[in-house]
């Protein structure tokens, strides 16, 4: 058990150590001091409303991620997310603005719309892929380019946006649809969704490890010869896999439109269904990892605005985390490879060496 | 035998070569010779060890024993580079060819330091082209080739790198009969020129036709070295497959009158129509196992698989214990009662990074102990693999280790246990040992034994004559994606049984009189029939 978990975060810690050090080298090339730049950053987590911002998004972040990792399970790359979530906020906030109903049901049917919307627009791509064997990164990218031009069509102030001061969204959405935050005051508001990313964590991690739909998942992902001898139709995981993911994706702009924005406006964030690949990678797909990662991510995004203060381009920490997902690839290959060997050096010195337990058929001829 | 020893020195020279995978032994104390300016044929059943022994040869894997030696002087290859410069070529069964780069730049590809890439390289082309029969401008794109042409410019691009003794891995399997002829041709017109030729095979008549010297191996270690025309067909076969393999006898007939599985008008049809199971009829009764022989690749894959519902039957029915299948798919055909062994275990049986454990769900993740409902009973799965382990003798430190450390003995030992697992009314064994070592290969027989005592029906196909005679109540023989003969293993021998597999009876119904119905009596009529098949072609 030790050693099962000390190779799961060997990966990721060795990523992250690698990928610090690059960093600093970096900024020491540049002129800067490393030790100066963290202590800015971490210091920064205690200015204003940066400890909550950090909190919300990694919220945001773990559902993105989590969308991410549905595909891995099985080897579906879903590029789409981004374009997945942008659909769903849009759709979810102008059926959201368009009904009245009590508190908890008004917001819950948004959710659920943003779900519908999400994985309707992952629907195309998983079609292509189990009809004419299309590859879902192409026809996921364009979906993506799809759906940012609907979106902005649909803002149009001819369609369903409106002019609040000067900046164009859609149609508010009633208090009755608006989740509830936890306000601290000058520190800034937690989004009442928060709990909703630690709801779908949990439910993805017992999903993939304690139900056949998950077994099912992982076995297509791991081996899909293996799975459909095994009776999993790959097909229909393939759909339902995409579908899923898309669906989760739906998700990913709602913390951020019910509890702060109450409507879908031309600053709606974009981004977060990239980030969420690298996030699904460097926490392997489990739940924990995720919200390691998410939180990791988050800070640096939210604490970078302080390497300006130290004459540091802030765009250090973009380089980091992409530093991080390339270490994370390259130290998982390394450790998987030296577990296997590992792992079967083990086995054989358990049963004594392998070979003199089995004699060569006919060597004695 | 050895009759290769000749005062000319030998173009290759295996000796003692062992090569050892974890758990597996591929290759042991092999002893190969070449005379240089033969075509030599190395001949085996699949998994028999040739193809590891030709990448011993060709440098991608070194031995663990061993010497080899090319034209007197021993060599260590560490890469293909290497034995390419000691003059060595291998012409891989699947072709390794751009289709947008034209004949000469495929051949130039990667040797560009030998005659640079202008007219030098080309008249060189043209100079070796001529010896392979290849009568294309070097200009012309390799995707206007046919397969036969673009065979020969594998077999150019080995003699542009200055190869003299060339490795043909299967040459023949993708090639119609005339082309077959025609390449023949060529490598006759070569080895007069001096070239050698190893030449993999399994398919008896090809060798006796093209094959100066033939070597066999079984079971990863040379059993002789014969010339093809002293033996029959029928020899080369029994050598292939051997006859001194421990015995895995079941006389006592446990077949009940009881249908388990009945096949009606089976056809499966590739989009262009070719078909590759040709209406074939199979009744499997409770307590019966029933043998299907054949040499691989004539439609017993297939057969399984469509079976299994991994693939859909362009025609026919199956049912199952009276209850109509043939729409059914894999996961619901193994809830009524199919265990499935599966030829390949690594790619269709197991999850190799994942926990023994776990591979037990796999198949079963909607019945019990595996799991409840929607849920997976993770206790449940445990306990079962425990079993598992303790009654299928599978040598493993626990249950929680990967699938992939065990030995490829254990690892079948593992899925025949799973597949017999759940009161199975129908096995559907492929290749049930192969690739394990004897005292696993014992051991699966005897549960194989026992589970059709209980009443089990077993669906069998396997390479192994000694393990289909022993094993089986009752044998067909597929050809072509036909059945093309019955046999009683009660009374027909391995030979018997080979020549209706490769074809040879028409051969030697040419060369060393009538193949079949030597066998007086009961056979007779049966055994006719592969000489009638093997006429129509």
């Amino acid at each position: 058990m030790i050693a099962k978990l000390r190779s799961s975060l060997l990966a990721p810690v060795l990523a992250i150590v690698v990928s610090a050090l690059l960093c600093a080298l970096i900024l020491l090339f540049s002129g800067a001091n490393p030790i100066d730049a963290l202590g800015a950053m971490i210091s920064q987590v205690g200015e204003g409303q940066v400890a909550v911002d950090i909190v919300n998004s990694t919220a945001i972040y773990m559902i993105a991620s989590i969308a991410a990792a549905i595909g891995f399970q099985m080897n579906l790359l879903n590029i789409g997310i981004e374009g997945q979530y942008r659909i769903g906020a849009l759709v979810a906030a102008i059926v959201g603005s368009a009904i009245v109903l009590p508190a908890p049901l008004h917001w819950i049917v948004i959710l659920i719309v943003a779900m519908i919307a999400g994985a309707l627009w992952a629907l195309l791509p998983a079609i292509l892929k189990v009809t004419r064997g299309v590859h879902e990164v192409l026809s996921t990218i364009m979906m993506n380019a799809i759906a940012f031009g609907l979106a902005a069509f649909l803002i149009r102030r001819d369609q369903f946006g409106i002019l609040i001061g000067n900046n164009v969204s859609t149609e508010p959405i009633p208090e009755s649809g608006l989740v509830p935050g936890i306000s601290l005051g000058d520190r800034g508001t937690v989004f009442g969704l928060v709990f909703l990313a630690v709801l779908a964590a949990a439910l993805y991690g017992t999903t993939m490890n304690r139900t056949r739909f998950g077994f099912e998942l992982r076995a297509s992902g791991l081996s899909p010869t293996a799975a459909s001898a095994g009776g999993v139709n790959a097909k229909r995981m393939i759909v339902i896999a995409l579908l899923s993911s898309g669906a989760i994706a739906g998700l990913i702009g709602m913390p951020e439109i019910l509890g702060r924005d109450h409507a879908y406006t031309l600053n709606f964030t974009a981004g977060y269904g990239f980030a969420a690949l690298g996030i699904a990678l460097l926490g392997r797909n489990h739940p924990v990892g995720i919200a390691f990662g998410s939180l990791l991510w988050a800070f640096l995004e939210k604490a970078k605005a302080a390497l300006d203060n130290v004459g540091v381009p802030r765009e250090i920490a973009t380089i980091m985390q992409g530093l991080i997902v390339l270490s994370v690839v390259i130290a998982y290959e390394v450790v998987k490879r030296f577990d296997q060997a590992a792992e079967q050096r083990r086995v054989g010195r358990a049963l004594g060496t392998i070979t003199a337990t089995e004699p060569a058929p006919e060597a004695a001829k | 035998m050895t009759d290769t020893d000749t005062a000319v020195r030998p173009a290759v020279e295996l000796n003692g070569i062992t090569k050892r995978f974890p758990g597996v032994i591929a290759n042991s104390d092999v002893h190969l010779t070449v005379r240089p300016g033969e075509v030599h044929a190395l001949c085996g059943e699949n998994g028999a060890g040739k193809s590891t022994l030709m990448k011993i040869l060709y440098g991608m894997q070194s031995p663990d024993e061993g010497t080899i030696s090319v034209n007197g002087e021993q060599v260590h290859f560490k890469s293909p580079a290497e034995a390419i410069r000691a003059g060595i070529g291998m012409v891989h069964q699947h072709f390794m060819l751009a289709d947008n780069l034209t004949v000469l730049e495929n051949v130039v590809l990667g040797a560009e330091q030998m005659y640079g890439i202008g007219r030098k390289a080309k008249s060189r082309v043209r100079e070796l082209a001529g010896a392979t029969g290849l009568d294309v401008d070097p200009d012309t794109l390799v995707e206007r080739l046919g397969v036969a042409d673009r065979q020969r410019v594998e077999i150019l691009k080995v003699l542009y790198r200055g190869a003299k003794i060339v490795i043909l891995d299967e040459p023949t399997a993708v090639l119609v009969p005339q082309e077959v002829d025609e390449l023949f041709d060529t490598l006759r017109t070569m080895r007069d020129d001096g070239y050698t030729f190893l030449f993999i095979s399994h398919k008896l008549d090809e060798v006796r036709a093209i094959a100066d010297t033939v070597t066999v191996i079984r079971r990863g270690t040379t059993v002789g070295t014969v010339d093809p025309g002293t033996v029959t067909s029928r020899q080369l076969a029994e050598m292939m497959v051997g006859s001194e393999l421990p015995s895995p006898e079941t006389r006592t007939s446990t077949v009940t009158d009881k249908e388990i599985l009945r096949v009606d008008g089976l056809t499966l049809r590739t989009p262009d129509g070719r078909a590759l199971l040709d209406s074939l009829d199979i009744v499997v009764r409770s307590g019966e196992v029933l043998g299907i022989a054949g040499v691989e690749g004539n439609g017993q894959t297939e057969l399984v698989e469509t079976i299994m519902g991994m693939r859909k039957a362009s025609a026919g029915k199956v049912l199952l214990d009276g209850r109509d299948v043939t729409k059914a798919g894999t996961l619901s055909r193994r809830e009524a009662g199919i265990g499935y062994i599966p030829e390949d275990r690594t790619r269709y049986g197991l999850l190799l990074t994942q926990p023994l454990w776990a591979n037990r769900i796999l198949g079963h993740q909607t019945r019990s102990p595996a799991s409840h409902g929607f849920l997976l009973n993770v206790s449940g799965a445990r306990s079962d693999t425990k079993r598992i382990v303790e009654q299928f003798d599978v040598r493993t430190p626990g249950i929680d280790v990967t699938a992939g450390s065990l030995s490829g003995g254990n690892q079948q030992k593992l899925v025949v246990g799973r597949e017999l697992s759940g009161d199975p009314v129908l096995l559907i064994a492929s290749h049930p040992t192969r690739g394990v070592d004897v005292g696993a290969q014992a051991a699966i027989w005897d549960h194989i034994r026992s589970a059709r005592a209980r009443g089990l029906a077993v669906l069998l196909v396997s390479a192994d004559l000694d393990e289909l005679i022993g094993l089986s109540d009752s044998i067909k023989v597929m050809l072509r994606g036909r059945f093309v003969a019955d046999a009683d293993p009660a009374t027909v021998t391995p030979e018997d049984l080979g020549s209706a597999m490769t074809g040879a009876g028409e051969v030697d119904a040419d060369g060393h009189g009538a193949a079949d119905g030597d066998e007086p009596g009961a056979d007779a009529e049966k055994a006719a029939v592969p000489a009638t098949e093997g006429d129509k072609k």
